[in-house]
């Protein structure tokens, strides 16, 4: 086309403007073409809609709506449609005629609870005046980083032990990104005897029925918090219709949780064997590797290690294996919420049933597993199920990866028994408590699981062992506080993260989070009202965030009652 | 309401089941929604977000219930009962989560009540609720940017009715649900306000709002009505059902009815388009043209405000002396031929019935033609020699049983948009929809195909498709051999037109033709829509002969969700042409030649045998070259304004100066009957009561909702007092023996009784006996021609009347627009159609205007070797490079004086779709009169 510049108005809908040009926002010819050539040759499929949003948001640091409507002319989206993907996410800052782009350079401060007690409020409240207008400081719900607490992301560049000076530094010298280092790469990998077990089972040595029987017997459970048996979902994905599909879900966004990246960032191969056998014994054919945003490392990991795969891969024919970024969206980790971005739309959990396993991504029966629990499934199969179910305590079996954080000497992922309990966990993993902090309370499981005293830490830490207490361990994320900390703390910075990442499609999370922040920051209490709030939250949420949102603040009303006297 | 949903495309023989609601055994389909379940058996769910007619997604919460076993409590709306199932509506638990849903969402509602009708209100008093507990979240403030509609998000509940309203059912797609969590806002485009977003205006939304977040503008439905009619649109073909909510006898606002052809849907027109009706400038008086007046020009410039410069008041009786006197003077004086009368395609069928008895018998020849004559008259004509039918095959609604849907030369979301909300919704549904124009409309996004070829080049295009079909054999062999006539002459006449020497002449390359041609041939059921961009043209015949042919060769008709449909413009002009409102036809297609006919409605109409005239009388554009001939010296125009809506415009305008005697029948001052001896002020669409028929061939009940402004009256009436003038005699007391009378002359329509009528709203014709149902699909096992078989008939390539040259180097095409109607009279004095519409503008590609020199929203000036305009320039890229195309509504810019008058030789339809035109920047700015330019919104807006 003939790159000649036509002027566009801005929008105003009075006379002159109906003059100029059909209803609404028009595209801007500019525009198109920047946005045609950035998209190049790729897909105009609408379930890459926040894959193009997140170029143009790294091209250009921020979505103009100038590029949305033309983003929505090329993929034939209505701007609707993108507009309300684009604002659902929060790495993508949308800017409107005669809005101010942001700073080129973000600074993100995890203000997620390990973070906040590591001292985040102080970087917060100081790195804007030191970092200028040149750079925007944000707070950021949890950015998995918790063992390195206060963790910063000075743009895509990670932070440890983030100090004021150590910002101000990495900002100076214009580190922008996340190198990793340190990782199996394929070649390693294989080295150590990599992908011969997918390769025995393609070529028929290993039985399918076996596979899964082993899995079974091993009692390996969902490690993203839900706890449902893998053997058997792979059973009953796989007698559903083909063509199936997989979804796997790394969108770790559980306060407290890091088990994930860590693993990632060691052993990525072992995951990417793990997943293709489950794609062999469920009979896959295409597989969408979910990943959050915040771990920008890791995505370059598996960038790298999926093409160097594909380029060589273990066996012919293997499943096309397509990697998705999240766009900062806690919501995301929920299962169906994670199939809906994969779709290219706003993170909104589906109403079940009907369930995943039978109508999924794109509609079609779909497994969907977490990182970790494909991570375990070379080992289980090598070492054979009984292995696994040889680790546990106190009745319990197998084995947990606990994300520790908070005010422990040493945190960190520790893999130990299942049914471990705090006290056990903290004395003989973490090393106890720094330096003068006693221990006071615990998060057995991340922002939902709830909050438990000191006094209640003989209790064994495994799937069904919390919910007498009203909480639960889900992705095992273990958050220890002191008595420096408050619970009710712990639970005003819980609700204040579930309010922010609330999707908004159901009345009791959308509303009751929002409520209960202020009721809960108000000095006093309304114990009846708060009550009701959490019985119509858990009952009648759509998801396990609505669900299970009011359980911080119940465990105070009900295990620190003395905080609220 | 009923929206196409999933649920209902399932269509799943759906088991009985037993389960237990609140302790009772009760039974459910296993597919229906435990909420409905309920209601049937006398248990109330409070609900908000749950609509029936739209997908049920669930996220209120309000109908939340207990399902024994569950750990959580489920939507009742989404849940579907299994065997054995224990539910409680009422215990405890589940009365706990309805009654805090309700109150979470009621601490957040405004103090003002926007609705008479709030659900939320209406649940949270049935469940006995008290002040919210909660406090209230930070208001957002009102949008009142849009003339239609009021956007208060203070009321907003984020139920997403309007949400899946705009996008599933109408497919409009403005609205989104943007941001998340608390902060989760409706929005139109991209947060806009309304007024400048892309939305249409539709009012589906409204319609669907819960709270009153999405209201009538200015607080028009706030007040409670009167009573409310059951009533239909006055405006385009597809017959929308709506009602007519009545306040001190002037229509307060509408809403759509689950009727048959819009299952409750309406688009601006029908909802926003009403008070016209009420508009100052209404005729109440009839009206005699002044002794002193000015002689008439063909080149006048009027202005309804000031009538009484050219007419004076008469009584009722004076006017028709005088009108019915002049006709039957002319008559007797200069003979038979020399009265035409033109009825109209907007009136009603028993208008349209009488109005042609009234000129075949009592002016004594058939010069009756209508409007049908400059929009379908091609269609019409190549449908019957081709299947012996001028009406649709399918109706509308089956695009949603057809895999491949051809639209062709049309625009259905600006002239059908209810239409079109069906074709969205089976494209959603996953049918594959192939748009094939010249302009690129909003259907084209939805596309599987979408092919911009040149205009004028239907038939190479369409010859080369055939070709396609033939060569790759992919013809239906035994549907040709047992149901045709002529294949192989078409064989033999597509041979030449391959893809590949037809590419470089339609502008679409060849591949693209034979794969829209194979997807076409080999689907299970494929229909073609089209449009005037078929039918306006010297080849129009030629074009939708083509069309036949696709559908005959590959046996794509005479099933459900296959068949041929032309998208009839006007709300009535299928039954006008029924009704027998056409030159060459008596009622029912029943040609004036044939002896056998004419006897029969002798017979029918107690006229001594010989009477009727057995010459086929003149069209529109005949009648007008006759009057400057002086073989026609009086005519009767009845609704109708050729003086706008022909081409040509000013010689028309010349033609009706000329006339010894016009007498014009109408609500406003138009353009025609500024030039008119005597005018006859009529009733507005709901202020009578008579049958349209609509383009699916459905004939509905249209009823009175209000009384005629002044002395206004009744068509019905004034033409029945004309006739007797003309010495008819005619006694007809209610409408219903006007219709009784036609269903006894019109064999398609003699099973129609009026009882029935009244009790169903809608009839589908054949109905040949009382208690048929009706066939919505026809052709089934034969065509209505000799031997029950179609006809093939071949067509080549016909250029163009007028092609652009140096000096013109322009095509221009024109058409009509969203808001306005026709002509413009109705729909200009519309007041939210003229706030969103009030300027004449020239569709052009921004590019062609850059190179002219021009800028968006720049005076230009458009002119042909016939007429010049001036008008806005509006860049819109869908419009092809190298052509302009303009509305035909602006009286400022009228832009028929443009247009070329050639005749299609078979149907006498003008090419109003192509001629040759130049346009330039600059001229003076169009000059508005006394209505259109938004001014009755504007001085509302004063007042107030």
């Amino acid at each position: 086309m003939n790159a000649k510049t036509i002027p566009i108005v801005a929008l105003d809908p009075g006379r002159q403007r109906k003059r100029e040009a059909p209803k609404g926002r028009v595209v801007d010819p500019a525009a198109l073409a920047e946005v045609q050539q950035l998209l190049g040759a790729a897909s105009r499929a609408p379930d890459l809609l926040i894959e193009h949003l997140h170029k143009l948001q790294d091209r250009f640091g921020h979505l103009s709506a100038r590029h949305l409507a033309a983003l929505a002319r090329e993929m034939r989206l209505a701007q609707a449609e993108v507009y309300e993907v684009a604002t659902f996410y929060h790495h993508f800052d949308v800017v409107k005629e005669g809005e101010a782009a942001p700073a080129a350079l973000t600074v993100r401060i995890c203000d997620g609870l390990s973070c906040e007690m590591a001292g985040a409020g102080d970087l917060l409240a100081r790195l804007p005046a030191i970092l200028g207008r040149e750079v925007r400081v944000i707070a950021a719900p949890c950015i998995g980083r918790c063992e390195q607490a206060p963790a910063v992301a000075v743009g895509q560049h990670p932070l440890a032990g983030a100090t004021c000076e150590s910002v101000q530094a990495a900002v100076a010298a214009g580190r922008k990104t996340d190198v990793p280092a340190g990782f199996a790469d394929l070649d390693a990998y294989k080295l150590e005897g990599g992908y011969a077990l997918l390769k025995k089972c393609i070529a028929g040595e290993l039985d399918v029925d076996d596979v899964i029987k082993a899995l079974e017997d091993s009692g390996l459970r969902g490690l993203g918090g839900a706890g449902f048996p893998a053997g058997r979902k792979w059973r009953i994905v796989r007698g559903e219709e083909a063509p199936r599909l997989m979804a796997v879900n790394i969108d770790e966004g559980e306060p407290g949780t890091f088990k994930d990246r860590v693993y990632l960032e060691r052993d990525p191969h072992r995951f990417l064997e793990g997943m293709l056998i489950a794609a062999w014994a469920v009979g896959i054919s295409r597989i969408y590797v979910y990943l959050r945003d915040e771990y920008h490392g890791c995505r370059a990991i598996l960038e790298g290690e999926l093409a160097r795969l594909r380029e060589a891969p273990p066996y012919p024919g293997m499943p096309e294996i397509v990697l998705r970024r999240g766009a900062g969206a806690y919501i995301c980790g929920e299962e169906s919420a994670m199939i809906e971005s994969i779709e290219g739309k706003r993170g909104m959990p589906r109403l079940r049933p009907p369930y995943v396993a039978q109508v999924g991504l794109f509609g079609r029966p779909t497994l969907e597993h977490n990182f970790e629990t494909l991570y375990w499934v070379r080992e289980i199969l090598e070492k054979g199920g009984a292995w696994f179910t040889s680790h546990g305590r106190h009745g319990r079996k197998g084995l947990r990866s606990f994300s520790v954080s908070g005010r422990v000497k040493s945190p960190g992922v520790k893999l130990a028994p299942a049914g471990i309990t705090m006290r056990e966990l903290l004395d003989e993993y973490c090393g106890g408590m720094q330096g003068g902090h006693a221990f006071y309370a615990y998060l057995p499981g991340g922002a939902s699981g709830g909050i438990l005293p000191a006094a209640m830490g003989d209790i064994a830490l495994d799937f069904d062992t919390l919910q007498p207490y009203g909480c639960f361990i889900g992705s095992a994320a273990v958050i220890v506080l002191s008595d420096q900390d408050t619970a009710a703390g712990a639970a005003r910075n819980m609700m204040r993260f579930f309010q922010h990442e609330s999707c908004g499609q159901c009345t009791p999370c959308r509303n009751g989070t929002a409520k209960a922040s202020a009721l809960i920051d108000k000095p006093k209490w309304d114990l009846e009202l708060l009550a009701d709030l959490s019985q119509v939250m858990r009952d009648a949420s759509i998801c396990g965030l609505g669900q299970a949102a009011p359980n911080p603040v119940d465990c105070v009303i009900k295990y620190f009652p003395q905080e609220l006297a | 309401m009923n929206a196409v949903t999933r649920r209902e495309r399932a269509a799943l023989d759906a088991p009985t089941v037993e389960f237990t609601l609140n302790g009772r055994a009760v039974c459910g389909r296993a597919d229906e929604p435990l909420l409905e379940v309920a209601r049937r058996e006398g248990v109330e769910i409070p609900h908000l977000c749950y609509k029936p007619g739209l997908e049920a997604v669930g996220n209120c919460r309000a109908c939340v219930v207990e399902i024994a076993g569950e750990r959580v409590l489920a939507p009742s709306c989404c849940r579907a009962p299994t065997a054995g199932m224990q539910v409680s509506t009422d215990s405890e638990r589940a009365l706990k989560s309805q009654r805090l849903v309700l109150e979470l969402l009621q601490a957040d509602m405004p103090e003002t009540a926007y609705t008479r009708l709030n659900e939320l209100d209406h649940w949270a008093a049935k469940l006995g609720l008290g002040k919210p507990r909660f406090e209230s979240r930070v208001q957002p403030s009102q949008d009142l940017s849009h003339p239609a509609i009021a956007v208060n998000l203070d009321a907003c509940i984020q139920c997403t009715r309007c949400l899946r309203a705009c996008r599933d059912e109408q497919v409009n797609d403005v609205i989104g649900l943007a941001f998340r969590g608390e902060h989760a806002k409706i929005v139109f485009d991209m947060d806009d306000a309304m007024g400048g977003s892309t939305c249409v205006a539709c009012g589906e939304c409204v319609q669907a709002c819960p709270t009153g977040a999405l209201m009538p503008a200015r607080s028009a439905a706030l007040a409670l009505p009167d009573k409310q009619v059951e009533s239909i649109c006055p405006y385009c073909g597809v017959g929308c059902q709506l009602t007519y909510h009545v306040k001190d006898d002037k229509i307060a606002f509408v809403e759509g009815r689950d009727g048959p052809a819009n299952r409750g849907r309406l688009c601006v027109k029908g909802r926003y388009g009403f008070d016209y009706a009420h508009h100052p400038q209404r005729l109440t008086k009839p009206l005699i043209r002044r002794a002193d007046a000015p002689p008439k020009r063909g080149d006048f410039v009027m202005d309804p405000d000031r009538v009484m410069d050219v007419f004076r008041e008469a009584t009722w009786q004076e006017a028709l002396d005088f009108a019915g006197g002049g006709l039957k003077a002319s008559r007797d004086r200069h003979g038979k031929k020399s009265l035409a009368g033109f009825g109209s395609a907007k009136g009603s069928n028993e208008e349209a019935y009488l109005f042609q008895k009234l000129v075949r018998t009592g002016f004594g020849s058939n010069n009756v033609d209508h409007c049908t004559r400059l929009c379908h008259a091609s269609s019409v004509v190549a449908l019957l020699e081709g299947i012996g039918s001028g009406a649709v095959s399918n109706p509308v609604m089956d695009v949603t049983q057809a895999e491949v849907v051809i639209v062709i030369g049309a625009n259905p979301s600006v002239n059908h948009p209810v239409a079109a909300t069906f074709i969205k919704n089976a494209v959603k549904n996953g049918t594959q929809l192939i748009v094939i124009d010249p302009r690129r409309s909003d259907l084209s996004r939805m596309a599987h195909r979408f092919l911009q070829f040149k205009p004028d080049t239907d038939v190479a295009m369409l010859n080369a498709m055939m070709n396609v079909i033939v060569t790759e054999g992919l013809v239906d062999e035994q549907f040709i051999a047992s149901r045709t006539i002529g294949y192989d002459e078409l064989r033999k006449n597509v041979e030449g037109y391959t893809p590949a020497a037809m590419a470089p002449i339609c502008g679409v390359d060849a591949e693209t033709l034979r794969y829209v041609a194979r997807l076409y041939a080999k689907s299970k059921a494929s229909m073609i829509l089209w449009g005037m961009g078929i039918s306006q043209h010297v080849h129009g015949t030629d074009n939708a002969r083509c069309l036949i042919a696709l559908a005959l060769m590959t046996g794509q008709i005479g099933r459900p969700g296959t068949g041929l449909h032309p998208l009839r413009g006007q709300n009535n002009v299928q039954g006008a042409s029924d009704a027998g409102l056409i030159p060459m036809m008596l009622p029912d297609y029943q040609h004036v030649a044939r002896p056998e006919v004419r006897a029969r409605f002798e017979q029918a109409w107690h006229l001594a045998p010989g009477t009727l005239d057995s010459e086929v009388g003149l069209t529109v554009v005949e009648v007008m070259h006759a009057i400057k001939k002086g073989s026609i010296r009086g005519m009767y125009v009845q609704g109708e304004n050729p003086a706008m809506s022909d081409p040509d415009a000013n010689h028309a305008r010349e033609s009706l100066a000329a006339l010894d005697h016009l007498v014009v029948q109408d609500i406003f001052l138009t353009e025609t009957a500024y030039l008119a001896d005597v005018i006859l002020p009529a009733g507005a669409f709901p202020e009578k009561t008579g049958t349209f028929t609509n383009t699916d061939r459905l004939v509905q009940l249209g009823r009175q909702a209000v009384n005629p402004p002044g002395d206004a009256r009744q068509d019905l009436w004034i033409i029945q007092e004309i006739a007797n003038r003309l010495g008819l005699a005619w006694d007809y007391g209610h409408v219903s023996e006007v219709f009784d009378e036609m269903r006894h002359t019109m064999p398609s329509i003699a099973g129609i009784t009026w009882d029935r009528l009244e009790r169903e709203h809608a009839v589908t014709y054949p109905c040949v006996k009382e208690g048929d149902p009706g066939d919505p699909v026809v052709f089934i096992d034969d065509f209505p021609r000799e031997g029950g078989r179609a006809r093939f008939v071949p067509a080549d390539i016909i250029p163009a009347a007028e092609r652009p040259d140096a000096d013109y180097p322009l095509v221009l095409i024109t058409g009509r627009q969203l808001e306005h109607w026709h002509t413009g009279s109705m729909t200009r004095r519309a007041s939210v159609l003229d706030a969103i519409e009030p300027d004449p503008t020239a569709l052009i590609h921004p590019l062609d205007l850059a190179a002219m020199g021009g800028r968006p929203g720049d005076v230009v000036t458009i002119e042909s070797r016939r007429g010049a305009v001036t008008l806005y320039a509006r860049a819109e890229e869908g419009t092809p490079r190298g052509a302009v195309f303009v509305p035909f509504c602006y009286y400022e810019a009228a832009i028929n004086k443009l247009t070329n008058a050639a005749l299609d030789p078979f149907a006498k339809i003008p090419e109003f779709k192509y001629c040759a035109v130049r346009m330039r920047p600059g001229g003076e700015a169009p000059d508005q009169g006394s209505y259109g330019g938004g001014q009755l919104l504007r001085a509302a807006a004063v007042g107030a």
